[in-house]
């Protein structure tokens, strides 16, 4: 990617009929650690390496929650993160003090969407330099929902994004029906086996790097961290091999 | 005719010495760059079809939906940047719940049409905002009016169609929706046809895996819009399919009983 | 015949607030009104009834005018109160039911929240001494069980297994009441659907502001049910009995 003279403001097209701005935007979601999301029947999995800025200050949030049904991981910016995990926190309350019931999390997607795209079209905005990764549980069962800077979201079975993030999707396509078929801790299993792809060389996955965050039927939403994730890190230990 | 504005074309509020506007010209090509989206207008109501490419493996289906409800009775297509037809769907969504709150009954889809195109044009005229990267297809359905269908560009221009294709494959499309008799055929027939039209110019070696989508506005659906019902979207695709292989093998034939 | 004689023999009329500024910017009282709302929940479903009746005062002016009306598939709602608001609560209903419909997801309507969602709006209205002057009840299936609720203008809320509102609440909710308490199993819908019309009977001789026309709306695990317009057979033969009857 080179720098040319239409890629300023995210109000100029390209003459290839592109938007350079929402593209770099794209970029930032790769400079952040690497998230892994995945489901099965019954439940939704967040997991997320963490990162600190140096030794002696704690690691970058990547979890966070939004209600009971609902948690959310992120790549990039983190600050913007927060500014839309706020967003989907109202949104989330309003709907239910309106309704009595949890919103649908296609719908919390479908409202972050908009408001996303409102920060592409106009010239004093720029779009979010973070990407999301949503677990819930609804009325329609667990999912998991990926949220580009660019305001475009996908359903998915599974998905990871961040950095080095594309050997975990490819651990995701081959373990498809694995991961389906799982159960509880063997969904957790794997999501980890898969975030482990994304390490570089000498890095571990340890109770201090690592967010677990669980979403499912009759289970609200529950994110681990430091001393609760040593179980599930455990299990890594135990056939290896099994899923080369 | 020069396709590069070099020097007028960075802001949609320049007109370039030859009175071309550059940058809507450029958020047409995004329109261009997309997958298909067709809409036949037949005798009893409107048909929409899409090629959803499937961007991942690990997406689930019907992830990507290019037709979207707008009120009970309009369908709204969109072809192009898909974050830009959300946004465009949910304004025609306000515009509708706007008429009807205020006369108490749906809004006609010809004034959708206008407020629509509005919409569009307002976002040409101002250098804070962008030109759209969408076009959409628009189309109703009702007994007293019958069927109808429009066209809205990035550029704000719309125009009725009895037919229309947009996306990276429109030529091939439109030679194939000009061979059908639009105002003789029912929808139920058209959806078999449209979908025939999706497979026949997805281009296997070039283009992506996609999924289909179909949805219409017609008699047989009371008037309302609504993705055309599991069974028939079944029946379309398999007789789309069964016309590709039937195509392939008469390939050395040249077959003009084609109608 | 001078002023003074007419209004010193004139009935004394009930206080009416006084019309001024207000009465254009909020509602200060119900003009067309319907009256009772009668529900009740039986085994497998909800059943709710209402008459036809939109009354100006005590002119029985409109009368084939609908007091119910259908949300998604599992929600019926049916006012009592100002019409007017009425309609306009209806037209809240369609449009959160086209809303929902343009999701294109799974999710349906439900009747705890249109409950929830009514309460709130006559909540903020009566917040803002601009009420939506009407008692509404809300029946419905919420995930497999018979749902039955009352809100009204105050933004008061609450569930029962039998409701009634307006003269209803006086006249039927007794009658209601005895066949549902102490009772080990639910009623049928058949019998549910016969005490609504027995009520709605009675009412009939009792209410001065009702009709002989209902409809009755029942909701069960295969939909929303509104009925023709029905009416009770009657015999007025005591009247001639009653005192002031001419």
């Amino acid at each position: 990617m080179f720098r040319n003279q239409y890629d300023n403001d995210v109000v100029t097209w390209s003459p290839q009929g592109r938007i350079y701005q929402i593209e770099y935007a794209m970029e930032a979601v790769k400079q952040g650690s690497a998230t892994v999301g995945v489901k099965n029947k019954t439940h939704a999995v967040l997991v997320a390496v963490k990162r600190k800025p140096s030794e002696l200050s704690s690691h970058r949030r990547k979890v966070f929650d939004i209600d009971t049904h609902v948690c959310m991981s992120i790549s990039g910016l983190t600050s913007d993160a927060r500014s839309l995990a706020r967003f989907l926190r109202s949104e989330c309350t309003s709907s239910k003090w309106a309704f009595d019931e949890p919103l649908p999390v296609g719908r919390l997607v479908s409202a972050l969407g908009e408001k996303l795209q409102r920060c592409t079209q106009f010239w004093s905005r720029r779009p979010f330099g973070v990407g999301l990764l949503l677990a819930g549980y609804d009325a329609s069962g667990p999912h998991i929902y990926e949220v580009q800077p660019s305001a475009n979201y996908f359903d998915c079975k599974s998905m990871a994004i961040g950095a080095r993030s594309q050997s975990a999707r490819t651990y995701l396509e081959r373990q498809m029906t694995a991961i389906a078929d799982s159960d509880r801790a063997g969904l957790i299993r794997h999501a980890l086996l898969a975030l482990r792809e994304c390490l570089p060389s000498e890095a571990e996955l340890t109770s201090e790097n690592v967010t677990v965050a669980i979403v499912g039927k009759d289970e609200p939403c529950n994110i681990l961290r430091d001393e609760a994730v040593q179980p599930y890190l455990d299990t890594l230990e135990n056939d290896m091999d099994t899923d080369a | 005719m020069s396709s590069i504005g070099t020097g007028y074309d960075l802001s949609v509020q320049t007109f370039s010495p030859a009175g071309r506007v550059f940058q809507i010209e450029y958020a047409q090509k995004a329109v261009d760059n997309s997958s298909t989206v067709i809409a036949l207008r037949g005798k009893d109501g409107v048909v929409f079809a899409a090629e959803n490419t499937i961007a991942s493996k690990l997406h689930e289906a019907k992830t990507t939906r290019r037709v979207a409800t707008i009120d009970r009775h309009i369908g709204l297509a969109y072809c192009g940047f898909v974050t830009d037809g959300r946004s465009v769907a949910n304004e025609a969504r306000s515009y509708a719940t706007r008429f009807r709150d205020l006369y108490g009954h749906p809004m006609p889809v010809s004034k959708l049409n206008d407020e629509l195109s509005g919409y569009f044009h307002m976002l040409t005229l101002y250098g804070a905002a962008r030109p759209c990267g969408c076009s959409v297809l628009l189309g109703a359905y009702d007994a007293a009016k019958g069927p109808q269908m429009y066209m809205i560009e990035p550029s704000g221009v719309s125009w009725g169609y009895y037919g229309c294709a947009l996306g990276k494959n429109k030529q091939p499309a439109h030679a194939e929706i000009e061979k059908l008799k639009l105002s003789e055929m029912t929808c139920k027939e058209l959806v078999k046809e449209a979908a025939r039209i999706i497979y026949a110019t997805h281009d296997e070696s070039k283009d992506k895996d996609f999924e289909l989508e179909l949805a219409w506005v017609c008699a047989d659906s009371n008037g309302q819009f609504e993705h055309v019902p599991e069974e028939l979207h079944k029946e379309a695709e398999s007789f789309a399919q069964t016309s590709m292989e039937e195509d392939s093998d008469e390939e050395d034939d040249s077959d003009e009983d084609e109608d | 015949m001078s002023t003074g004689w007419m209004s010193q023999t004139a009935q004394p009329r009930a206080p009416q607030p006084q019309a001024g500024e207000d009465a254009r910017t909020r509602t200060m009282r119900p003009i067309v009104t319907g009256t009772s709302v009668l529900g009740i929940k039986f085994d497998g479903g909800v059943a709710i009834a209402a008459d036809t009746l939109g009354s100006y005062g005590s002119l029985a002016r409109f009368r084939e005018i609908s007091r119910m009306c259908k949300v998604g598939n599992q929600t019926v709602v049916g006012g009592g109160g100002d019409v007017a608001d009425f309609h306009m609560i209806r037209d809240l209903l369609n449009t959160l039911e086209i809303e929902n419909r343009e999701y294109e997801d799974e999710h349906d309507i439900k009747p705890q929240a249109v409950h929830t969602y009514l309460t709130r709006v006559l909540y903020n209205r009566r917040s803002q001494m601009n009420p939506l002057w009407n008692t509404v009840l809300v029946a419905g299936m919420q995930d497999g069980e018979p749902y039955l609720g009352y809100t009204d203008k105050l933004g008061v809320a609450y569930q029962e297994s039998t409701l009634a509102c307006g003269y209803g609440a006086y006249i039927a909710l007794g009658p209601l009441l005895r066949e549902v308490a102490d009772k080990g199993e639910p009623i049928t819908k058949d019998a549910a659907v016969a005490l609504l019309q027995k009520c709605l009977k009675v009412l009939w001789y009792r209410d001065a502001r009702s009709l002989n026309r209902f409809e009755i709306a029942t909701v069960t695990a295969e939909g929303v049910d509104i009925s023709a317009p029905q009416s009770s057979e009657s015999d007025w033969g005591i009247a001639s009995m009653v005192r002031g009857y001419e």
